[in-house]
């Protein structure tokens, strides 16, 4: 594939690795954590890991969509379809994830939900225009990336009078999550993950572009490395971090300018403040509440929006108390250092939302990397 | 057999049978019943299309001889799918070749099918036909013929227009032993084409995703490749279709039926460009997409060259690769040295393959 291939080359990656090894101090520890699932997909898929020196740790962060959406708020989904019967649809991924009473989306559906599997927002809005007897509700999740198609499609069903759409909005912010764990109780008072710079996220930039991370670098004195997701942008971007660290520099640095600039997507970012406003707080699977860190819809928007059209209630609902999920998106723990890791929680039946998207870093762990902790005999 | 003597009525013909209706036409509750209706629509539908011997006998099942000696095989498969008609073949071609397949797989050679359909109230008699006609070709073109079979309809909403089931017999010749349980360390994996095609070219057809692509559905009957590659090498020891699941799912199971790991090469593994884009598109990895017309063939390492060259020759073979070698491994994983150079576990599809969001 032209223009992605290019991306995906070992020749360069084995390149980048020598560098790498090269240039990373043997007497130093470097930790980095990369955001996005796109990324911990792209590091666990290609076996980067394998690629990288011995003394640079990635830790994977809370940037999968569907590992934060609390069980509460898949709950109000499932609620809309058995018991208002309502269609809801959804991405993918979002299917899998464990609700209450041992419940998930597909579980529902097999209980007779009508819950229907859409690729975009638009895809919602047909269907809403297909059923015009029955409510449609599209159960909208993701970060900066996934937002602006939601609010296009509030703006297009108010445009069309469409009367039996809406949204259950629980489109969170990353910029607000980046925050919560640099300022993580277990990070402050433990200390227990120096994390030492970021891999910031490739397509929310394109959305926000990168100024908003330029905080971070500055406050905090965290060096943020835009990043594009194919393994070689992965594998640039810590070689840049790399550099940082060791010059003592703290800044944000953009690998990813093939697609991303300072600003973002202004047109996208207009329609988004058009629709939507900030939420005082937001529960974030294993972050818990956030502050100022998720979006609702706007009062203007009201018919649109499915918690005020069918005035549902958010009831929180604990984790499983073994799951380490919590500490795991905070980069406090490794999937490793789970009790039920592979064992009562497997890809089949996750216990925690680390296990259900393949960009989970548990998933991810466990279809890829897993290998690596159980030894394994190679006779030839 | 619904003919008609009517002696009273001028106008009609001695023996005469109004024909169905195959382009309005619709099935009904009444062409399951086993009256009248269901007769001519075995006569007119059915029979016509798979005419045999054994069929034209009329009775409920079919009686035929096997050679002495030799181990039987039996195999089934039930096929759904939707869409019914896709780019490169509908839901009768699958049904043939799946089941003929499965019984390939055994080392065996198919020679018999039976085949049951469970066809939907509302289904156009011309969509029937069509899928029943195509399933005949599929028959006549493999060699093995449907000699007996059976039809029942449901209420409307209670089936997704046709199901179809198949069954096939076939025997093993003397000497080949080929089985799931039989993969040693240091033998050799072979694959027998491009994978994920069948797949995609469903996936481009469904409603919700419809894009437009060139990619068609690789459905194939491969019990000749199969016999091609037994006389280069009777020692083949594993012969499998990638089918649901693709081929991480297959080389799993066969990982753990034969208690040993495997190591991959993905560089060697073949996939089209047109599905390796629609797959990064989708979000979905080609290596647990599924495959109609592919089979992969475990075999000891110093027969590996004669069977690849064996595939290479015949015509459902040409892209034949070898993509690995199976090892020793306690916890019996898959595991693939990327074209990136690094390394990852290739673990079995967990639910359904669902697209990321990101």
């Amino acid at each position: 594939m032209k223009y992605i291939d290019e991306f995906r080359d070992g020749d360069v990656a084995r390149k980048i690795g020598e560098r790498l090894r090269t240039e990373a101090d043997p007497a130093r520890q470097y930790s980095f954590m990369e955001f996005c699932g796109g990324h911990t997909h792209a590091i666990s898929r290609y076996g980067v890991r394998e690629l990288l020196p011995p003394n640079v740790r990635m830790i994977h962060g809370p940037g999968c969509p569907v590992c934060v959406l609390p069980i509460g708020r898949v709950d109000m989904a499932i609620k809309l379809a058995l018991e208002r019967g309502a269609i809801v649809c959804t991405y993918g991924d979002t299917m899998r994830v464990p609700a209450s009473d041992n419940l998930s989306l597909t579980r529902a559906k097999a209980r007779g939900g009508d819950i229907r599997m859409v690729y975009s927002a638009t895809d919602a809005l047909t269907v809403a225009r297909d059923n015009p007897g029955r409510e449609v509700v599209f159960f909208a999740i993701g970060f900066e990336t996934t937002t602006p198609p939601t609010a296009l499609a509030i703006l297009r069903a108010q445009r069309e009078g469409l009367a039996n759409f809406s949204v259950l909005c629980c489109h969170v912010l990353t910029p607000s999550a980046i925050t919560h764990i640099l300022e993580s109780p277990e990070v402050r008072r433990y200390g227990t993950v120096p994390i030492d710079g970021f891999v910031g996220p490739a397509h929310v930039s394109i959305v926000i572009g990168s100024g908003p991370y330029e905080h971070f670098a500055e406050e905090y004195r965290k060096p943020v490395v835009i990043a594009g997701f194919e393994p070689l942008d992965v594998m640039q971007a810590i070689l840049m971090l790399v550099r940082q660290v060791n010059e003592g520099r703290a800044h944000v640095e953009n690998e990813f300018s093939r697609a991303v600039d300072r600003d973002g997507n202004l047109g996208a970012q207009q329609k988004v403040s058009e629709v939507f406003e900030l939420r005082p707080t937001f529960e974030w699977r294993g972050l818990g509440e956030v502050p100022y860190s998720a979006l609702k819809i706007r009062p203007a928007f009201a018919q649109f929006d499915a918690e005020r059209r069918f005035g549902l209630g958010y009831t929180p609902v604990a984790d499983n108390k073994a799951c380490e999920c919590g500490a795991i998106l905070r980069g406090v723990k490794q999937p490793t250092d789970c009790k039920i890791f592979g064992t009562v929680c497997t890809p089949e039946n996750p216990v925690g939302s680390c296990m259900v998207s393949s960009e989970g870093a548990c998933a991810a762990h466990y279809a890829y990397g897993r290998f690596k902790d159980i030894p394994v005999k190679v006779s030839a | 057999m619904n003919a008609r003597d009517d002696s009273k009525g001028g106008t009609v013909r001695a023996g005469y049978v109004r024909p169905l209706d195959i382009r309005h036409g619709r099935i009904d509750m009444g062409h399951g019943a086993g009256g009248r209706a269901a007769a001519q629509l075995i006569e007119e539908i059915f029979l016509v299309a798979f005419d045999n011997p054994w069929l034209r006998q009329g009775n409920d099942g079919a009686a035929f001889a096997i050679p002495a000696g030799q181990r039987m095989v039996m195999a089934t498969d039930a096929h759904v799918i939707s869409p019914l008609f896709f780019p490169g073949g509908d839901i009768g071609a699958l049904s043939v070749h799946g089941t003929v397949n499965d019984v390939a797989m055994m080392g065996a050679t198919p020679l018999y099918l039976a085949a049951s359909f469970i066809l939907e109230e509302g289904f156009p008699l011309a969509d029937l036909k069509r899928i029943v006609q195509s399933m005949a070709a599929a028959a006549r073109e493999a060699g093995v013929p449907v000699i007996t079979g059976d039809t029942k309809v449901v209420e409307q909403g209670k089936g997704d227009g046709v199901f179809i089931s198949t069954t096939g017999v076939g025997v093993v010749p003397h000497g080949i032993d080929v089985s799931g349980a039989n993969a040693r360390p240091g033998d050799v994996i072979l694959l027998s084409g491009t994978v994920g095609d069948h797949g995609v070219a469903v996936l481009s057809q469904r409603e919700s995703l419809e894009f437009e692509t060139t990619i068609t559905s690789d459905t194939a009957a491969l019990h000749t490749l199969v016999a091609a590659m037994l006389a280069a090498s009777p020692a083949i020891r594993v012969l499998r279709d990638p089918t649901r699941g693709g081929l991480a799912t297959t080389l799993n199971e066969i990982a753990g039926q034969s208690g040993v790991g495997m190591l991959l090469d993905e560089a060697a593994i073949p996939v089209k460009p047109e599905v390796d884009a629609a797959c990064e598109l989708l979000g979905l990895d080609p290596l647990y997409v599924a495959n109609e017309g592919k089979l992969v063939a475990i075999v000891p390492a110093e027969q590996a060259d004669a069977v690849l060259a064996a595939m290479r020759a015949h015509p459902r073979g040409v892209d034949a690769a070898r993509i690995g070698v199976v090892q020793e491994d306690a916890h019996h994983f898959v595991q693939m040295n990327t074209r990136f150079g690094g390394r990852r576990v290739v673990d079995w599809l967990s639910g359904e393959q669902l697209p990321r969001i990101c």
